[in-house]
């Protein structure tokens, strides 16, 4: 049996994005730059991409700019927004809880001239809102924020954030790390007042190298790639035209049945985290406080619907993670993207978890694929393996 | 320029009639280093190896792939030139010097051997009027027999040969030529280098990892397969013997005094080695311990463990400081994969302090604690061991 629940690292591939993809790089192979036939053919895959995006994020195509994922994207957004706009004003906030990927890249601005603020959460990764609003200033530039943490699941209001944070500072700019929230939720930028999101192809079931940028007509960005000027100047690069058309074939699929797959996902999540919170030394993180002891569903919907993240106190993760790996159960300790590093987990950190706990954090992540059956083996394999487990440990 | 390399080996040389046996051993040695590069051919004759190269062959590839093989002391590029009649052979050793040291403000001698005992020039004959020569062509060399700056060697055989490089081989004894060891291999920092240095004495090489799912990972094992990668580029081929330890290390650790965890815990890791080995025929056990480096490799402690196989277990770093190891480890490239961060078999129930001074005598009173089961679980870890082919 192979029960996969890391799809926060990254999913499978959806038989559709598959067929696309193999499409473009067998048969329709062309570069879109080229002026024949085939270079043709290739660009209108990318317009059809463009425009499946736009439609779900109710944009224009022309606003979405493809990259090679999350990353890019990130590193586009706040380093491209802040070369472009640096005689205006060179103040960025962000959290205690952002991916490296927004974490470094600001790190990079701060060395080279900006200044940057990080906003607090709460113990359960909730942004502390006033906290947040105290830090806008007359020079501040950018406001980069996490849809959903890809460590705790926990999610920020992000409508209401934006709109106070604009109702303080008018042509404040707001960038959306969306890239655990894309195919989770109904993300609509204009509405929102969304200048700038981020989302990655491989967490919805497209493939690995592909991801994209929204940008808000309007919004000034720099290139951070320099070369032939494709896609407007903003990326060079001969396009990843497979992985673009895998990617808008993804986007149509991911909002399918929208509404009756998230509730599948939460409702497996509110069985896994009863019973999980019920056995003893364990702690459930990114919920909020309301959600215990019975996680009602109108309070688990205030945290994402596909990631758990738990604290087993007395196992050491990675001991845990490979027990369950044996019975054919694939979670992350923390974050995959994380996990490398010995250095404890910004988030874990952030929201003020205890140091001991934080070596005993997995992270189990569904998809629209998990299934009942999947999620009740798994906290029948949790509860049998957890006191085995802690029989054996370093003693202290 | 260079079409040929000279090889040359220091101690083989001094074995008496089974000389043959070391030069036979070292010239299979280079071949198998070279097999993967190209068609070369490798020649004994007369107390060295010669090696002369394909069309084309990469020069530094070479060198590198000759550098890992034990028993060679030096290695000579060697410029070959087709006649030995004396014009051509003059103005071919000329021409070497000309493309070779541009800037030609040196002393030198040269220094010959001839095997055509005919010819018309003694050794000594050739030296002089091969020096001559070279100085009428390049007024601003000086000739220094003492100590010159460059020794230009010249061979008359049917060709000739000229050199003046000498690379430094590693030294030792070609792998094979000494019979056959089990390392146990941990992943850390000593155990790689151990297993270098007593190949480099001759021995071939069997190694046994102690794995324990889920309490270490695939990746711990992963790098314990890629160090032993490491390791073959010297010692060629060998067998990774991966032993699942998980059961007797939970059962000792549900038995015994945590504190004595680790020891007990080694001195199952040496017998079930000692089984291996003597499966695979080894004549010893190799371990990367060093005096004092840690609470298990304490005299007390070294002496238990060593108690338990009548093998003999040899420690080529016993008196090696960490620094010393680590400098090798890094010479040999394992260092960077030995400071990965995964947990091996030996830290993850390490107690806070385990005994630094056990007395043989109390942990032997421990162990009897584990008769019930554990000859049968050390049956079944010899039953499920997976053997890696390495190299």
């Amino acid at each position: 049996m192979e029960i996969y629940l890391d799809n926060s690292a990254t999913t499978k591939v959806s038989e559709g994005a598959r067929d696309k993809l193999l499409q473009v790089l067998y048969e329709d192979y062309g570069n879109p730059s080229s002026m024949h036939r085939m270079g043709v053919k290739a660009e209108q895959y990318m317009k059809e991409a463009a425009a499946i995006i736009a439609a779900s994020l109710k944009v224009e195509p022309k606003e979405i700019l493809f990259t090679s994922g999350g990353t890019e994207s990130n590193n586009l957004a706040l380093i491209g927004c802040a070369m472009a706009n640096k005689r205006r004003a060179n103040h960025i906030i962000t959290t205690r809880i952002e991916h490296p990927s927004v974490h470094q890249p600001l790190v990079h601005l701060e060395e080279n001239g900006f200044e940057v603020s990080f906003a607090p959460v709460d113990s359960s990764g909730k942004l502390i809102k006033e906290k947040l609003y105290e830090l806008v200033k007359e020079n501040t530039l950018l406001v980069s924020l996490m849809y959903v943490n890809n460590e705790i699941g926990c999610v920020q209001d992000i409508p209401e954030l934006c709109a106070e944070l604009k109702k303080l500072k008018k042509d404040i700019i707001i960038h959306v790390d969306a890239t655990q929230a894309f195919g989770k939720y109904k993300i609509y930028p204009k509405r929102e007042g969304i200048d700038l999101l981020t989302f990655s192809g491989h967490k919805i079931h497209g493939p690995k190298g592909i991801g994209a940028l929204y940008v808000s007509n309007g919004v000034r960005i720099n290139p951070v790639v320099f070369g032939g000027g494709h896609q407007k100047g903003l990326r060079s690069g001969t396009e990843n035209v497979p992985g673009i058309a895998a990617l808008g074939q993804a986007v149509q699929e991911i909002y399918q049945d929208f509404d009756a797959k998230v509730a599948r996902m939460y409702s497996l999540k509110q069985k896994f985290l009863r019973e999980v919170s019920r056995l003893q030394d364990v702690t459930i993180n990114g919920v909020p406080l309301e959600c215990f002891p019975d996680f009602e569903m109108e309070a688990l919907k205030k945290t994402a619907p596909h990631i758990m993240s738990v604290s087993f106190q007395g196992v050491r993760s990675e001991v845990f993670l490979h027990a369950l790996e044996d019975k054919g159960i694939y979670v992350s300790s923390g974050s995959a993207c994380s996990s490398h590093h010995p250095t404890p987990s910004v988030t874990l950190t952030a929201i003020g978890m205890d140091k001991n706990l934080m070596d005993s954090t997995l992270r189990f992540s569904m998809s629209e694929l998990t299934t009942e059956e999947e999620i009740d083996y798994t906290i029948e394999q949790v509860k049998e393996l957890l006191p085995l487990l802690r029989r054996y440990t370093r003693k202290r | 320029m260079f079409k040929a390399f000279l090889i040359k080996y220091a101690e083989i040389g001094l074995k008496g009639n089974n000389r043959y046996i070391f030069e036979n051993a070292l010239r299979d040695r280079i071949k198998e280093a070279l097999d993967p590069l190209g068609d070369y051919l490798v020649s004994k004759e007369q107390g060295r190896i010669f090696v002369e190269c394909p069309e084309g062959y990469d020069y530094e590839e070479t060198v590198e792939a000759l550098q890992r093989v034990f028993g060679i002391s030096s290695i000579c590029p060697v410029a070959v030139i087709e006649s030995s009649q004396w014009e051509i052979l003059t103005k071919g050793v000329g021409d070497y010097v000309e493309a070779m040291y541009p800037d030609r403000n040196f002393t030198f001698k040269v220094e010959a051997k001839r095997a055509d005992k005919n010819y018309q020039y003694t050794s000594p004959e050739i030296c002089i009027e091969m020096g001559a020569y070279l100085l009428r062509r390049f007024p601003e060399m000086k000739v220094d027999v003492h100590e010159p700056s460059v020794r230009v060697t010249v061979e008359v055989r049917t060709k000739c040969y000229v050199y003046s490089i000498i690379i430094p081989g590693p030294g030792g004894m070609p792998v094979g030529c000494n019979g056959k060891a089990m390392l146990l291999l941990s992943g850390g920092i000593d155990s790689p280098v151990a297993g270098y240095m007593i190949s480099k004495r001759g021995v071939s090489l069997a190694a046994t990892y102690f794995h324990a799912p889920p309490y270490t990972s695939d990746r711990a094992k992963q790098k314990v397969v890629d160090l032993a990668e490491k390791i073959a580029k010297y010692t060629g081929k060998f067998k990774l013997f991966v032993v699942n330890f998980t059961d007797i290390q939970l059962y000792i650790y549900d038995q015994c005094p945590h504190e004595e965890l680790t020891i007990i815990m080694r001195r199952y890791m040496m017998r079930i080695a000692e089984k291996l080995a003597e499966q695979e025929g080894c004549l010893g056990l190799i371990t990367g311990e060093s005096i004092g480096q840690v609470a298990s490799q304490t005299m007390q402690s070294l002496a238990a463990t060593n108690e338990v196989c009548t093998m003999p277990v040899y420690r080529p770093l016993i008196a090696f400081d960490k620094k010393d190891i680590v400098e090798i480890a890094e010479r040999i490239d394992t260092f960077e994969t030995s400071i990965q961060p995964f947990e091996d078999c030996c830290t993850i129930f390490v107690a806070k302090h385990p005994v630094t001074k056990p007395s043989t005598k109390v942990i032997k009173r421990s162990e009897e604690k584990l008769e019930e089961k554990i000859e049968a679980m050390i049956e079944e870890a010899m039953n499920t061991v997976e053997v890696i082919a390495v190299g």
